[in-house]
């Protein structure tokens, strides 16, 4: 088993700065996710754990041994693809025992590992089955089957289910964990879904342009994302973001948003709060969840009257675009509570989940309220 | 803008049938999404449509009219693809005005300029005029392609998968803004996809296909609460609908090997008969106080919430829940189904015993 460290990793391809100073630390038994936009290094970093892809500086170690030296043979980690990296003219069986041919082990050794791992992926009955005659979502199992098999000490994906149609990803998804609580291997996971990483991670590492961005548990990096960035990649739909101004009134703190078409009352102390973690003449930007934008079809106290636009319906809940100055709030509703386009409404921000951010920067302001 | 209408339209490759018996009826100025998986037939109703294929048999009216025999210029319909082809040296200007420099039709110079300018600032891409289309982001190279079938004016837009090359923020944008875009000119949107989420969010109505046929039609949320068979329950709404084999006796369906019994009465039959039971994950409830007992299979984190896949005996099925409800894997929960949002299906002909 094993824990992987990367200490201060860097990477050029040619005069492309691929990965930035990267410190990342996957725990053993871990299942950490690589996430992040395509061009931003996650695989590449990925590649460079497997020993696919040499680092310019830095250092990666697996179980506390620097292992750039190592061939990627002999890092004992296994690698699944995106495309499933079959042999065509061997059985599923023969795929997953294909490993363990080149090691000493006795037939009857091999037999009673492989049926273990097929037993585990649920796919006893496609073992005789050559690749052209599996379904893709099986393709993949087989796939993974022939990197388990081996146990090794940590298994590395690169969008294993990405391929596949959208019902079968939600299925491999579900058993993907599974398999992880059945085999407890150090886990690192690259995609660019945000569904996935949040589903499968203990911990998900969200990369753009080469800098990790922030590293946390789905819900930390949910509830409280570090900058815009990540604010804006993980959740759907995206998180509202406008810009801010805040205006002492009274017993409250107005926020004008936008272009100061619409405002909201938040408390008293917000101002002073945010006086004392930044500076006066910074630009704000407010950001806010769909589900943090309250709806209220009566005109109601503290509430903000709006004009809903387009409604989105999604089954078990409906998006709803209001028109809040030039711009507009998506919030989330119970299925068909606005009735149309153009109906009047009443909204206001729940301030436990509103979000601020240094324009400039991106990143988060701390005033959690 | 135009009414267009297909009656028992059939296509047939060689020997394979890509489109069987197929009508449609998309009135003038509605935004009608047809949805399915690759390979069900949505690309070649478009093509038939758009008169670059012509159907083996049944006929296909535009604004009323026949088409059979027009070609596609006289049809006089855009067409928008998922790649967007746009011409890579020319400016975004030039790329909006070609398709009016057409010798068929005869524009005068201030004319065309009208149209780019409207046309450009419907989409928002004033500022990017004089640009080459070879440095524009995706979305932008899709809102140019868009901007090149609205200048035309014309009678009904096509559109085959424009938003799936998009990353997921763009699409989620786009989407809104397609929608918007058609409120606005109140033309006739025929929009085809596999993603059920687009489907959903922007079709006035929806139609699904599967395998050459039309399977339903209806507004999404008819589509979503009353589906036809089995197909559409799990091909639309994510995560897709829990589907569990049980037998139906006398008004009471019972599944896990009876453990569990739920009344369902829209079914009139008499006699036990096989049915595969149908909930969406966000109709389970979970509960100190309901009444059987499942293990946690799996947690989901999404958010907003949690889908967490229950086990009991050797079936699964998914509930969703608030995020701030805490689950552990494999501990013990009791659920509950709300009946009022149980759906039933025959066993053999997946038809929804409520549609039968």
């Amino acid at each position: 088993m094993a824990e992987i460290v990367l200490r201060d990793v860097e990477k050029f391809f040619g005069d492309n700065y691929v990965i930035r100073k990267l410190n990342l630390t996957v725990a053993h038994k871990e299942f950490v996710v690589l996430l992040g936009p395509s061009g931003c290094g996650k695989t590449t970093t990925l590649r460079a754990i497997a020993g696919l892809e040499e680092v310019d500086t830095g250092d990666i170690l697996i179980d506390g041994k620097p292992v750039q030296s190592l061939q990627a043979g002999d890092r004992d980690i296994a690698f699944v693809f995106q495309l499933f990296a079959l042999y065509p003219h061997l059985s599923a069986y023969d795929n997953i025992a294909f490993p363990l041919r080149a090691t000493s082990e006795n037939r009857a050794e091999v037999d009673k590992k492989v049926r273990a791992v097929a037993k585990s992926l649920q796919i006893e009955h496609l073992l005789p089955k050559r690749p052209s005659a599996l379904s893709g979502g099986d393709m993949q199992r087989v796939a993974i089957g022939r990197a388990l098999v081996r146990r090794p000490k940590a298994m590395l994906m690169d969008e294993p289910i990405g391929a596949l149609d959208a019902k079968l990803r939600e299925e491999m998804r579900t058993e993907l964990k599974r398999l992880h609580l059945e085999n407890d291997q150090t886990t690192v996971y690259v995609t660019h879904d945000q569904v996935e990483a949040m589903s499968l991670a203990d911990r998900i590492a969200i990369m753009d342009q080469g800098v990790l961005q922030q590293v946390g548990s789905p819900d930390e990096v949910y509830r409280q994302p570090a900058n815009l960035f990540v604010a804006q990649f993980v959740g759907s739909p995206v998180m509202n973001i406008t810009k801010a101004k805040l205006q002492a009134n009274g017993a409250k703190t107005k926020v004008l948003l936008g272009d100061g078409a619409a405002s909201f009352d938040f408390p008293r102390d917000l101002q002073e709060r945010m006086a004392s973690v930044t500076s006066p003449d910074v630009d704000l930007a407010l950001g806010i969840r769909p589900e943090g934008v309250l709806v209220e079809r009566q005109e109601t106290a503290g509430h903000v009257r709006v004009e809903a636009h387009i409604i989105e319906p999604l089954g078990a809940y409906d998006i709803v675009d209001l028109k809040v100055g030039q711009g507009f709030l998506r919030a989330r509703t119970a299925s068909g509570f606005v009735g149309r386009p153009g109906d009047a409404v009443w909204v206001r921000l729940d301030e436990g989940q509103t979000h601020f951010f240094d324009q400039k920067s991106g990143h988060a302001i701390d005033v959690r309220l | 803008m135009a009414h267009i209408r297909l009656d028992n339209v059939t296509k047939q490759y060689g020997g394979a049938t890509a489109l069987r018996d197929m009508s449609l009826d998309i009135p003038d100025g509605e935004f009608f999404v047809l949805l399915g998986p690759t390979g069900a037939g949505k690309t070649t109703t478009l093509r038939l449509i758009a008169g670059l294929d012509q159907p083996t048999a049944g006929s296909i009216a535009i604004g009323d009219e026949d088409v059979r025999g027009w070609s596609a210029a006289e049809r006089d319909v855009a067409l928008v693809f998922q790649y967007y082809s746009l011409y890579p040296r020319y400016t975004v200007r030039q790329n909006l005005a070609f398709p009016l420099k057409s010798r068929v039709r005869s524009y005068t110079a201030e004319q065309i300029e009208e149209r780019v300018q409207r046309a450009a600032k419907t989409l928002r891409i004033t500022h990017l005029l004089e640009r080459k289309t070879d440095k524009l982001s995706g979305g932008e190279m899709q809102r140019v392609s868009i901007g090149r079938a609205i200048v035309r004016e014309p009678k009904a837009f096509l559109m085959d998968e424009p938003l799936s090359n998009l990353d997921a923020k763009l699409r989620e944008a786009l989407r809104a803004e397609l929608k918007d875009l058609q409120m606005k000119l109140g033309a006739t949107f025929l929009f085809v996809t596999h993603d059920q989420i687009e489907a959903m969010s922007m079709g006035d109505k929806v139609g699904v296909l599967n395998a050459g046929r039309i399977v339903q039609v209806g507004t999404p949320q008819q589509i979503y609460n009353e589906p036809r068979d089995v197909f559409v329950a799990s091909f639309v709404g994510s995560p897709a609908m829990n589907l569990i084999e049980g037998e139906l006796r006398d008004g009471r369906v019972s599944v896990f090997s009876g453990k569990v019994e739920v009344p369902y009465s829209a079914s009139k039959a008499n006699g036990a008969r096989k049915v595969r039971l149908g909930i969406r994950s966000e109709d389970v409830r979970i509960g100190a106080g309901e009444a059987t007992e499942a293990r946690v299979h799996d947690v989901e984190n999404h958010g907003v919430e949690k889908i967490v896949t229950l086990r009991v005996e050797e079936h699964l099925f998914k509930a969703t829940i608030p995020a701030t409800v805490a689950v552990n894997v494999e501990s013990a929960v009791r659920f509950g189904w709300n009946p009022a949002k149980l759906h039933c299906f025959d066993a053999a002909t997946g038809t929804s015993l409520a549609h039968a």
